[in-house]
């Protein structure tokens, strides 16, 4: 037996649509027998973990409070993918626009205004797209892999928020502890209603329809989507593709800057040596559950969110390790891109040497 | 023992899990494939390796299990690359993803538990001669193995007609394909290889350079180890060169900051990442030196024409 790709003569659109959703049936399954192995009910289990989320008020503000900076991040990544610019660096440009973010609050302390707030933002989108800036100026002056450089920027980024909080801007009154000041008023983001969902949802909800308009509307867009998919034809359209590299590195930069500040000032309330469990490295697995689509971003980052709570709640409730939901995070994307083949090919089960020989010719 | 010894034998200490991932990612890139789940790979590496040691006690079984936690991943890559001929970047990323979470899984219960130290097998005599023989001949057997897989992989590489088919695959797999070579075969074969050398790396860590379960243990060097093939243009021995060096800038690091200067720790600590970035740049920069050794098919997928 022999599995053979056989080319589909047009993309199919029906497959674009149901690779997720089958991604997620593998998954959902796959879990089923992980927790099987540990000795669990699989059903309890994959109950807790993905409709007990979205079952209580709490769980499901935060569902929101997560899906914030992964839909954030991931529609910022999904547009980098789409040009073929490997952006892999987004938990360091977070970090870093949690830091420069934070200098409103922690060294303009007594500034209390709506604009303090507006600072806040522009700052974290800045540093995190001056963060962006750096692997994309090593590409287009050296050729230097953005993957690595981005990655690299990573380790640095964490390790300098960590001397920071236990360095200069550790907190004088904070009994020795490597946290700023804790943020307060118009140093925080409002949250909707009395709950802890902040307005980080809705930041994500406007940078997904702008992203929308710009991929589908703009000659950016188009501009995006020729090099990304044959870099020779945008050559000869004109299109340059170390502008495509600047622009998308800054812009998702940007927006996982934002992401981190909406951390810093949201959840935490201050500055901590850890930002975000990760959240950059999550975005990744939801650009591509997305579609690499912004809308597609939406549903993914409430998806992965989901993810995040189910794992907290199953450790609590039937001792789950924290892990397994990186485990599953894991085993997504890899489905994901397993059933993305289906988009392009149909594949064809060979089972007799006669047809195999018939293949091969 | 005097202290140049002792900086000696902990910058090679250091520089072998580097080696050992790099020149298994070299193979595989030289076949046309980028894995950029060598992170991921080395890391299962590491947790099964001491999983294994800690439950026989015995070091060696330890370090069978870590190649077995490399290529057992590396085996998905294969899967999804070459008969799903997925894109190999994303793919990757997705090892790196599910190798950090599982293995954090898998070694919850091993944390803060005493490992199993891989002993040194010194060689009679040799290790005796004063100064270079501690260093030389007084090694465990993975040092001996990352040596001895520089030359092996050089030597096969450029000089035996698998080496030319792997490097013909690389370059051009449409030629190799035509020629009548079975291109995804020869690049599972060199995924796998790559696999197992990232688990060598791996259990390497967490059985001779730190013997104990720390969550992400490899705290990067995975990717290091990817930017050194760059960083080597894809040679074995420039590979083992750089290797060194970069073990050197680690401990480097540890030993300013035992000193104290009064420089911030975690800025001595950021040192390997920023120096792999320099690095990059410089060689990236020079368009001689990388192209003519860069697998022209890296990264690309291939689907045999029917």
């Amino acid at each position: 037996m022999k599995l053979v790709l056989e080319k589909r003569s047009e993309h199919s659109e029906f497959m674009t649509l149901m690779s997720p959703l089958l991604a997620i049936a593998l998954t959902v399954f796959t879990g089923a027998i992980i927790f099987a192995i540990q000795g669990l009910n699989p059903f309890e289990a994959l109950y807790v973990y993905f409709i007990e989320p979205l079952t209580s008020m709490w769980s499901l503000e935060e569902v929101f409070v997560k899906a914030a900076p992964l839909i954030l991040i991931g529609a910022g990544l999904s547009v980098c993918y789409m040009a073929n610019v490997w952006n892999i660096g987004a938990e360091g440009q977070l970090t870093m626009g949690a830091i420069v973010g934070s200098i409103v609050p922690i060294v303009f302390t007594s500034w209390q205004s709506p604009l303090t707030l507006v600072a806040m933002i522009a700052l974290g989108a800045l540093g995190g797209a001056l963060y962006g800036a750096i692997p994309a100026f090593l590409k287009n002056r050296f050729n230097a892999n953005e993957i690595l450089t981005s990655l690299m920027l990573v380790y640095i980024a964490q390790l300098f928020l960590d001397w920071v909080v236990r360095g200069p801007w550790k907190d004088p009154k904070g009994f020795n502890f490597p946290q700023s000041i804790a943020f307060e008023g118009w140093q925080l983001f409002p949250t909707l209603g009395d709950g802890r969902v902040h307005i980080g949802i809705i930041l994500a909800v406007i940078a997904v329809v702008i992203l929308t308009v710009l991929m589908s509307r703009t000659l950016k867009g188009f501009e995006i989507l020729v090099i990304g998919n044959s870099p020779r034809a945008g050559r000869f359209a004109g299109f340059s593709r170390k502008k495509i590299v600047w622009f998308c590195l800054l812009l998702s930069g940007g927006l996982a800057g934002i992401a981190g500040i909406g951390e810093v000032a949201g959840p935490s309330g201050q500055l901590q040596p850890t930002v975000s469990p990760g959240y950059g490295f999550t975005a990744i697995i939801v650009a591509f559950l997305g579609r690499l689509n912004p809308i597609g971003v939406l549903f993914a980052g409430v998806m992965l969110a989901i993810t995040y709570i189910g794992g907290e709640a199953a450790q609590i409730d039937l001792g789950v390790s924290d892990k397994t939901a990186q485990v599953f995070q894991g085993i997504l994307l890899f489905f994901i891109l397993a059933c993305d083949t289906l988009i392009l090919y149909r594949i064809k089960m060979l089972t007799s040497t006669k047809q195999q020989s018939v293949a091969a010719e | 023992m005097d202290a140049t010894q002792a900086v000696i034998l902990t910058i090679i200490t250091a520089s072998t899990p580097l080696l050992l991932a790099a020149i298994g990612e070299l193979v595989t890139e030289r076949s046309g494939v980028l894995n950029l789940g060598v992170e991921g790979m080395m890391v299962m590496g590491a947790v099964c390796g001491f999983a294994a040691a800690y439950t026989t006690g015995n070091p060696y079984i330890g370090i069978l299990a870590g190649v077995f936690g490399g290529v057992a991943l590396a085996f998905f890559f294969a899967i999804l690359t070459q008969t799903l001929a997925t894109n190999q970047v994303a793919t990757g990323l997705a090892l790196t993803l599910l190798g950090l979470g599982l293995s954090g899984l898998i070694g919850e219960s091993f944390v803060g538990l005493p490992g199993v130290k891989l002993q040194q097998l010194s060689i009679p005599f040799l290790s005796t001669i004063p100064f270079i023989g501690p260093i030389l001949f007084g090694q465990d057997i993975l040092v001996y193995a990352s040596v001895a897989l520089i030359f092996a992989t050089t030597y096969v590489l450029f000089k035996t007609r698998v080496g030319l088919i792997i490097r013909s695959v690389g370059d051009n797999h449409n030629s190799a394909h035509a020629l009548g070579y079975n291109v995804i075969a020869v690049r599972y074969a060199c995924i796998m290889f790559g696999g197992a050398c990232s688990g060598l790396a791996g259990a390497y860590l967490s059985l001779a350079y730190t013997p104990q379960w720390i969550e992400n243990m490899t705290a990067g060097r995975g990717w290091v180890a990817l930017a050194l093939v760059v960083f080597s243009t894809w040679l074995p021995k420039r590979l083992a060169i750089g290797a060194y060096l970069f073990g050197a800038v680690w401990i480097m690091g540890l030993y300013v900051q035992a000193l104290g200067f009064g420089i911030p720790s975690q800025f001595l600590s950021s040192l390997p990442y920023v120096v792999t970035i320099i690095a990059l740049v410089i060689i990236s920069g020079n368009k001689t030196l990388t192209r003519v050794n860069t697998p022209a098919c890296i990264g690309q997928t291939f689907v045999p024409d029917r």
